[in-house]
């Protein structure tokens, strides 16, 4: 390999939030002409660094050199002039603007949207993008909206591209396709940085990774002479097995027996259509589909928060009796005796309360118990230094509000408090995103203990690598319809990308 | 019988206070920034406004007057004061992250407060007859209409009998609606109240934005309380005769979904709708009477049920409407 000069440079950057030290004496090079994986745990640094670097955050210690020149980036706008463009994980758009008037956003001179919706046009056609300048953001799906930000910085000459977990919310054939531009990118000389947990997705993008670990700089090393076993050992500092344990169902029967649910949104339009399975106890069912394809309402349903149209949910007991769900709210159905856990999408919205601390959310599930006129504060607050023991939450201390922890802690709060209820069933909305390797695989197999224990967990996951390898069976769904259960043994991820998008998948491939 | 001739030149001269409030609040709210300071604001605008013609008017005898100076004090001493206000208001929100509901209402508090306490100071000091302040001779540059007016019949009464503010404040509107919609800085105002965190992403200085939309649209809302004590009230200040008109403002900009354009036409309906009980024949029923006073709250709240139905993203309130901004918030 002959010998590059580094774009960006990044000497003993220091950033502290309080008594929180994110970035430490960290080191980073980013070259031109590759792509670089940015790794590192949950709360290791990584977005923290790249948000200093695009101008969000002000390093506190550290020095940045770009093209050999010392700079100061104090805001945003330094960051373009440098030709620095990040896409951030939480999309920085504005929905009820247009995209062209998103693209434009911040630029000096006069206004001319017609003229801006021409560039937009070329730069599409330079990299193979599909942008409507005119279409507004609400109306966009994530995809859409995802390649709305990379014209965004491209339009603003940016050479230097950071997209931080850009495959997150999209479904393989997005992610083949923004790969395909991202190279494109490197080959047009840019320097492009990613930061992603999934594995497969940094071996076979990227040319070169680069680790954090607490704040630090680890090390970095080209791709192709490394692989995920080396890079997850240190990330985590330690050895750590990689293989998602798949023990065969014990003595499954069914739990849950679902048929015929449909369910209609406010709006009148059908989100889940003539919906029938039965999730074992001692099983993992695996729900695949393309996000908004009607998981959020089954789940939902379940749980008794989603009003339904026409179906059934029956629980089975352990002694065969069956009971209807439907129709009744969360309270009720705890009254009956099922205890259901549930771990939704939407964590800080539905799952905890970002302003309370942790004691407190964990008693947002036992606050009912007891007779006495006053709560019992001691029991929850035990369970939440538990928690934090047992899944080494990173957290100051259990009076932290929630909302003060990285997206990772914040989901092993969550988890451990609704596992910590016994469940019968155990009903998780995509369990692990956002989180590291280390942190999906403790929760992967918190999961696989439940189901040891005989809990019926239904899992909705977006990595269908993850989804292959931990579930019993995968029931994948199409817009709102079943396009089939599958086996998780033996299944492809073909197969089962094929189905997510047309119902029954291809025949002729299967 | 209905007047329909004496009433549209009413309803209008009734609406341009709250056109000028609500055009300033729309300008305010864009950014961000829900100022509840608005009743205040035009308190203080219409106050300060007083203060610097009753000075005027003691140094110098009626017939001497200079016209600049007898519109340009008033006028300076308005904008100077709603500044001021709508400065504080800015500190308080934007730098120091103060809630603005909160803020909002301890301005209109101490707008008001202040307002009567002047106007109560400077009563005492002419030691009038009546409890209000007499600048007529001021309020003869303020209402002076074009002169070939009374010579057009209806059509110079219906449109040309107004004060030059009347005027000022339908071309304000449609300035606010252009930059809003049309310049790159609308552009990014819209963008600073829908989103800051993106519109600071986008290299947008944000609290420059807010410090600015909210301090002219502040001075715009003074304007409002201007006009209406040296127009409308033929130049009469006496204490809370301003009313609740403040926040009449505030309920157009809802009314007006947040288009300024739209509210040159609808204070005027909300101007007919304040006086509607004085031109419809209720007899001695005085009840009745209060009922037509609710009507313009009454179309306020039904819009706002309309549109939060209908859900339509154009006709909600900017996004991080009341919320503060900070970048490196965790």
């Amino acid at each position: 390999m002959e010998k590059k000069t580094a774009a960006v440079k990044m000497r003993n950057i220091t950033k502290r939030f309080g008594s929180i030290v994110a970035n430490d004496k960290c080191w980073l090079d980013i070259y031109r002409g590759e792509i670089l994986a940015l790794l590192g745990e949950n709360g290791s640094g990584k977005t923290t660094l790249m948000n200093m670097l695009s101008g969000i955050y002000f390093p506190d210690e550290g020095q940045i050199t770009i093209d050999g020149k010392d700079v100061v980036i104090r805001s945003p706008k330094d960051a373009f002039d440098l030709g620095i463009g990040m896409i951030h994980q939480h999309f920085k758009l504005v929905d009820v603007l247009t995209a062209a008037e998103n693209i434009v956003l911040g630029l000096e001179g006069k206004l001319d949207l017609k003229a801006a919706s021409a560039r937009i046009r070329e730069i599409c056609d330079t990299y193979g993008f599909e942008v409507d300048p005119d279409q507004k953001i609400y109306d966009m799906s994530v995809s859409q909206k995802q390649t709305v930000e990379i014209v965004k910085v491209l339009y603003r000459g940016a050479d230097i591209l950071i997209l931080d977990e850009p495959t997150a919310v999209l479904t393989p054939q997005e992610t083949d396709k923004l790969f395909t531009v991202l190279r494109n990118m490197r080959d047009d000389n840019k320097a492009v940085v990613i930061i992603t947990h999934k594995m497969h997705e940094v071996e076979a993008l990227s040319d070169r990774v680069a680790v954090l670990r607490h704040g630090q700089f680890i090390g970095d090393m080209l791709t192709k002479d490394t692989n995920a076993q080396e890079m997850t050992n240190m990330m985590v500092g330690r050895p750590v097995t990689l293989n998602i344990d798949r023990p065969e169902p014990k003595d499954p029967k069914p739990r849950i027996l679902v048929e015929g649910l449909t369910v209609r949104s406010m709006d009148g339009i059908v989100k889940l259509d003539d919906v029938s399975f039965t999730a074992n106890a001692g099983e993992i069912l695996g729900i695949a589909g393309i996000s908004g394809c009607g998981q959020k309402e089954l789940l939902e349903a379940i749980a008794g928060l989603q009003p339904t149209e026409a179906g059934s949910i029956r629980y089975v007991e352990d002694d065969g009796t069956e009971e209807e769900l439907l129709g009744k709210d969360p309270l009720s159905i705890a009254e009956m005796g099922v205890t259901l856990s549930f771990v939704p999408e939407d964590r800080l919205g539905m799952g905890l309360v970002g302003n309370m601390d942790l004691a407190d959310n964990m008693m947002l599930r036992s606050f009912r118990r007891g007779k006495s006129l006053f709560t019992d504060r001691r029991t929850p607050k035990k369970l939440a230094e538990t928690v934090v023991q047992e899944l080494e939450v990173n957290t100051p201390g259990v009076s932290t509000p929630v909302r003060r922890l990285s997206g990772g802690n914040v989901q092993k709060v969550l988890v451990g408090r609704e596992i910590a209820a016994a469940p019968t069933v155990l009903l998780t909305a995509y369990a692990v995103r956002g989180l590291d390797i280390n942190s999906s695989y403790m929760i992967y197999d918190l999961i696989n203990r439940q189901k040891a224990a005989g809990v019926a967990v239904i899992y909705v996951g977006e990595d269908l690598d993850v989804l292959l390898e931990l579930a019993d069976r995968i029931l994948v769904l199409c817009g709102g319809k079943v396009s089939g259960i599958v086996p998780g043994r033996g299944a492809t991820k073909r197969k089962v990308g094929l189905m997510m998008t047309k119902l029954g998948g291809d025949t002729q491939d299967a | 019988m209905f007047d329909i001739l004496s009433f549209l030149p009413r309803a209008v001269m009734q609406g341009i206070p709250l056109l000028l409030g609500s055009t300033g609040e729309t300008l305010t709210e864009k950014s961000g920034n829900l100022n509840l300071g608005i009743p205040g604001v035009m308190y203080v605008g219409a106050i300060c406004g007083v203060i610097g013609s009753f000075l005027y008017e003691q140094k110098v005898p009626a017939d001497q007057m200079n016209a600049v100076l007898a519109v340009g004090i008033p006028m300076v001493c308005c904008l100077v004061g709603s500044l001021l206000m709508g400065l504080l208001y800015c500190f308080l929100t934007v730098t120091l992250r103060a809630n603005q509901n909160v803020t909002g209402l301890a301005l209109t508090t101490f707008g008001v407060g202040f307002g009567n306490f002047f106007g109560g100071s400077i009563i005492k000091l002419v030691d009038s007859e009546v409890p209000s302040i007499v600048l007529s001779a001021t309020n003869r540059y303020f209402s002076a209409s074009l002169p070939f007016a009374s010579k057009l019949g209806v059509v110079g009464k219906v449109l040309f009998s107004y004060g030059f503010l009347a005027y000022i404040a339908v071309i304000i509107a449609i300035i606010a609606s252009y930059v809003l919609n049309r310049t790159r800085t609308g552009l990014h105002l819209r963008a600073v109240g829908e989103n800051p965190q993106t519109a600071d992403a986008a290299g947008i200085n944000v609290v420059k934005y807010k410090y600015m939309a909210t301090c002219l649209g502040s001075m715009i809302a003074g304007l409002g309380g201007l006009y209406y004590v040296m127009d409308y009230a033929a130049g009469i200040w006496s204490n809370n005769a301003f009313g609740d008109r403040g926040w009449l403002a505030i309920a157009l900009v809802i009314f007006t979904v947040w288009k300024p354009s739209w509210g040159i036409l609808s204070s005027f309906l909300f101007g007919g709708l304040y006086i509607l009980h004085q031109y419809i024949p209720s007899g001695m029923n005085l009840a009745v009477k209060e009922l037509y006073k609710m009507i313009p709250y009454v179309v306020t709240i039904i819009v706002l049920i309309i549109t939060s139905m209908r859900n339509k993203r154009e006709s909600q309130p900017p996004a991080s409407l009341g919320l503060p901004y900070f970048r490196e918030e965790r």
